[in-house]
Formats: C-alpha cells, sequence, structure tokens
C-alpha cells in the first residue's frame, strides 16, 4: 500500500443495518481496492466494510452460467421479464433509493408485482401503522429527550450493535445529560441474550405469549384490574407488569422499540397493533412514541420508495395497470408459494437463503434475473445475473435511516462493476421498449389500442 | 421430544455473511443449534452431536451446542436463521405475507452414527 494510493474518507455512512451510522472513518488502500479500517465501525460494520473487496475474476454477467457482456444480459433480462404473465420484483434493501425507484418503474411497465423484504421483516408492522397509526420520532429526540427505552422482542446487542451507544441507551442528549444514568432501560425477550446486561429491567415471557402481555399493560394503563393468573399465561408475574405501567404513565418521554420477536411470531400484525395502540394510549398520560427496528441497512428507503410511487409501502400488484396492495397475495412467499410467478427480478436479496421451502422451490422452477454484489444462493441458479458495485461503499446514492432520515451515501473507491441503479435502468429502457412494441403489433392488428407508457 | 425453534440474528451470523452465504463459516454458523442444557441431558446430548429438528414442512440435520437453563428456557431452541432454518418454515402467511419464522413446533432427535 503507497502512501499516496491512500484515502480517507470522512464522515462515510454504514449501510450493513438500519442504524445507517454516518460517523465512519475510512481508510482506503486504492492499490488494492479495499477499506483496511473503519474507525467508528461495530463488529458488523468492520465486516461489511473489510469484506467487500472487489473480485475481479467475477463475471460483470452471466446468463445460464455462461459469461456475457451486460448489455446482452440486460438484453435477456428485458426479454424474461416482458415474456412473462406474472413477473415480481423483490428484494430492495441494500440498494439506494435511486435503483428502488428504477425497480419500481420496471414493474410498473410490465404490468408485474414488487414486494421488498419488509414483507419478511416488519410487514406485519406496516399492516399495523395502517390499522393502528403510529406515534413516532426520530432517533436524535430519542437520544436527547427519552428517559424510558423498551425494547421488545429484539438483541440490538448483536444485530444493531451502535443502537445502544450512538442512538438510545448511553449517549448524553439535552435533556438526558447523564447518558444512561437518566434513563431506565427494559428488555423483554424469551431469551437472555447479549443485550440483556444493558437493561436496568428485564422481563422474560413465555413464547408466543406477547400479545396477551401487551393487552394486558394497555389494561393496566388505563386503570383496569388484571388477575393474577395473568402469570401462568405468559410467564410475567402481576407485579412486574404493574410497575412497568406505572413507569411508562410517569416517564417523560418514553420509547418503544420493537423486533422480529414481535412481527415474526404468533400474532404477527396483531403484535404491532397491540403494541401502537399502547404507545397512543399511554400518550394522555406523557408523551411516548414506537419505533420498528429495522434490518438491512436501506429496508426503510424501500418503504418509502414504493410508497411514494405507488401508494403502498411493499406488496403491490400492477397486473390491472394500477397499483393494488394486498399482503397475503401479492407479498413474494404467497406469489412463489402459490406458484403464481412465472419470473423473477430479485435486487440485493437472497430468498433462495432465507425463504420457506416451498417459496424456494417455486423459485428455482422460474427464470430469475438477480443483480448482487457477491454470488448467492439465488444467484448460482440464475438465469440472468449481474455482478454489481456496493452501495455506500462504492457508490453514492440515498439511503435511510430506521427512523426515515435520508443519508447521502459516500463512497470509498471505484469498482469496476455497474451499480444496481445504472443496470436497472437499462432494463427499464429496453422493457419500455418492448411492451411499446408490443402494443403496437396489437393495435396494427385491429385490437384496441394502448395508451403509450411513461416510465416514472 | 417437541421443542419451539427460534431462528434470529447473531453477531458471528451478521459477520459470516459478509464474507458470503456460500462460504463454510457462514454454513457452519447457520448449522449450530443452541439448546438449554438441561433439555441436552434429557436426550443424552453433548456439545458437538448432530441432531434432526423435523416437522410437517421438512427437516434438517444441524449441531448442537449447551446454554445454561437461565438463558435459554427449558423447550427452547435458538439457531442464527439461514437455510438449514428454512428448511422448517412454513409458507403460509396467514394473509399478511409473512410466514410464521420465529416460533416453529419441531421436533429434535440425536443421530447416532
Amino acid at each position: 500500500m503507497t502512501e499516496e494510493n491512500t484515502k480517507i474518507v470522512e464522515n462515510a455512512t454504514c449501510t450493513f443495518c438500519g442504524c445507517v451510522c454516518d460517523d465512519m472513518e475510512l481508510h482506503v488502500d486504492l492499490d488494492a481496492k479495499r477499506i483496511t479500517k473503519a474507525k467508528n465501525a461495530c463488529v458488523l460494520g468492520r465486516a461489511w466494510f473489510a469484506e467487500h473487496t472487489i473480485d475481479e475474476n467475477a463475471p460483470a454477467a452471466m446468463i445460464d452460467g455462461k459469461e456475457v457482456s451486460v448489455d446482452e444480459a440486460i438484453e435477456e433480462a428485458a426479454q424474461t421479464l416482458v415474456n412473462a404473465k406474472f413477473p415480481i420484483t423483490y428484494g430492495l434493501s441494500d440498494t439506494t433509493c435511486e435503483a428502488q425507484r428504477q425497480a419500481v418503474a420496471i414493474t410498473d411497465i410490465i404490468r408485474g408485482n414488487i414486494d421488498t423484504t419488509t414483507s419478511v421483516c416488519h410487514g406485519p408492522s406496516g399492516l399495523a401503522f395502517q390499522g393502528v397509526g403510529e406515534s413516532t420520532s426520530t432517533l436524535g429526540e430519542v437520544k436527547n429527550r427519552a428517559d424510558l427505552v423498551i425494547y421488545w422482542g429484539g438483541n440490538p446487542a448483536e444485530s444493531h450493535p451502535r443502537h445502544f451507544g450512538r442512538y438510545a441507551v448511553t449517549p448524553k442528549g439535552m435533556f438526558t445529560p447523564g447518558g444512561k444514568k437518566d434513563r431506565t432501560v427494559v428488555l423483554i425477550d424469551v431469551r437472555k441474550t447479549k443485550s440483556s446486561p444493558v437493561a436496568d429491567i428485564l422481563i422474560r415471557p413465555k413464547p408466543g405469549k406477547d400479545f396477551e402481555i401487551l393487552w394486558a399493560l394497555r389494561a393496566l394503563v388505563k386503570g383496569k384490574k388484571i388477575a393474577p393468573e395473568i402469570e401462568q399465561e405468559t410467564g410475567v408475574p402481576l407485579e412486574v407488569l404493574q410497575d412497568l405501567a406505572e413507569r411508562m404513565k410517569n416517564c417523560r418521554f418514553g420509547v418503544l422499540f420493537f423486533g422480529m420477536g414481535l412481527t415474526m411470531t404468533r400474532g404477527r400484525h396483531f403484535n404491532s397493533g397491540a403494541l401502537l395502540a399502547l404507545a397512543t394510549d399511554l400518550n394522555e398520560f406523557t408523551h411516548f412514541v414506537a419505533k420498528p427496528v429495522r434490518g438491512h441497512g436501506n429496508v426503510t428507503g424501500a418503504d418509502n420508495v414504493v410508497s411514494w410511487q405507488t401508494g403502498y409501502p411493499f406488496g403491490v400488484n400492477f397486473s390491472r395497470g394500477y397499483p393494488r396492495f394486498n399482503p397475503g397475495e401479492f407479498t413474494t412467499v404467497d406469489t412463489l408459494s402459490n406458484r403464481d410467478a412465472d419470473a423473477a427480478l430479485i435486487i440485493a436479496s437472497d430468498p433462495a437463503s432465507n425463504f420457506p421451502k416451498a417459496a424456494i422451490n417455486h423459485l428455482k422452477s422460474i427464470p430469475v434475473v438477480v443483480l448482487d454484489t457477491k454470488q448467492t444462493e439465488t444467484s448460482k441458479d440464475a438465469h440472468v445475473a449481474f455482478r454489481t458495485a456496493t452501495y455506500g461503499i462504492n457508490t453514492t446514492g440515498t439511503a435511510y435511516r430506521m427512523d426515515d432520515v435520508p443519508i447521502t451515501l459516500r463512497p470509498a473507491f471505484e469498482s469496476p462493476f455497474p451499480d444496481d441503479e445504472t443496470i436497472l435502468t437499462g432494463i427499464k429502457k429496453r422493457v419500455n421498449e418492448l411492451v411499446l412494441a408490443k402494443h403496437q403489433a396489437r393495435g396494427a392488428s385491429g385490437e384496441a389500442k394502448v395508451a403509450a407508457i411513461t416510465p416514472l | 421430544m417437541k421443542m419451539i425453534l427460534i431462528p434470529g440474528r447473531s453477531s458471528s451470523q451478521g459477520t459470516s455473511l459478509n464474507e458470503g452465504k456460500l462460504k463454510d463459516e457462514y454454513k457452519k454458523v447457520t448449522s449450530t443449534l443452541e439448546m438449554n442444557q438441561d433439555d441436552m441431558t434429557k436426550l443424552k446430548l453433548v456439545d458437538g452431536d448432530s441432531v434432526r429438528l423435523s416437522n410437517s414442512i421438512g427437516q434438517t440435520i444441524v449441531t448442537c451446542i449447551g446454554k445454561k437453563p437461565e438463558d435459554l428456557p427449558a423447550g427452547t431452541l435458538f439457531i442464527p436463521y439461514g437455510p438449514p432454518s428454512s428448511q422448517l418454515m412454513g409458507s403460509d402467511t396467514a394473509g399478511c405475507g409473512m410466514p410464521l419464522s420465529k416460533h416453529m413446533e419441531v421436533e429434535i432427535e440425536k443421530i447416532t452414527t
């Protein structure tokens, strides 16, 4: 590493998890095209920066495992998507908002189905937001004001290691000058985890009893009586719930952070809805907010972009020419497991690794177009596979922190591979041409003419 | 013996997926099952033993390691999520898009060689 070929990028952003920490100091070896040090990064961030290097031998594009040019792959991807009857677009939580926007446009043009990893993350919370509403705030407000911090169904020490130190537990804020001394931290989880030591109060319910506990807390907050038998049902003594209810009513600014322990378990959207309703109830007594702790670096951006452009956050279908939202039908586990999808465009995601078996089996039976920075279970069997630059490391763009704050990314070094936005823009241009040609051919044969497509 | 399986994130799962999901470290991490030590004693298991997890959806073989009873309740299993846990996940999303992926009832049995 020569001194003239090293550089330091200050205030760079880590896009591994939803914390989207934007105080990184990256030391970059431009000869080796790698980041040698990521000051301020957590254990996950250090791995994110260290492992995203450039594999010069990897093909930028492949069709059925054979190397092709990027242009050839774009043509094949466009043909595959346009010729499908029920093409689906999925992923999007590990790419920029600019790329997400192109993916929505492609899906609109081909009258496909678009969904993001939100559907298997906080999708149930998305439904609860629509049904109950959200008392919300930024993480900056939490840092400066919160004196009661509750984590429910999550293990931030391992999933979001800087959440405690940067935003919610130890930082000194305007009205919390003593840092952790000025806060009470409550952790509610079935397991004792690496997050447990940070808690002043640790509550260990029985698995799958979150809804019952949340509903009991709502009753206690409203002054209703709860029978002591609640302990047999939930594993949590009544006096513990009474104490927590009083703390919640009497704090100055409370926050409920909730994770997959609520959304992926029995109750799903009812759990999230109960928690959001509890936060709303508490605003009769004090200021209380609820925030989902989001996983992927730009999953919050995906929710925002898909909402801006379709009116709905995920699980959106364009087959009738206008967007329709129906989780359980247009969400990707369903479109695959029900064998509706006959082609897939997967962006920065690996459903073949993490989806249910039935969905994976169907995914492997249809032509799949994949954009990813590394080879994955999904990309290794793809019909068309693009190797892409890594957002935030090789490319700029916009990512949303889990509290809906947009952050501009500062890249560290260039990649020889194109970024997601460039490839998706190419596919969009080509599918638009192909769809327009189809419509014109129909018009020439006497069928009803269709209005010209206007890309978003 | 029937138990509840909870797949979730762990630090090592998060760091190894950055290295690559097709690499050995990720495969090892997502195939390591945490289990209450008392439950392991009942099934005559020791750290490093292979066990078969199965349910009506499918089955997978993983390696178990013990956790103190005060850290992981009896009857509960934890595994960093990945391809092995997907083998046991049902596809019914109950109309919300989310499969039940953290509260899976599974049968556990020791694999004798």
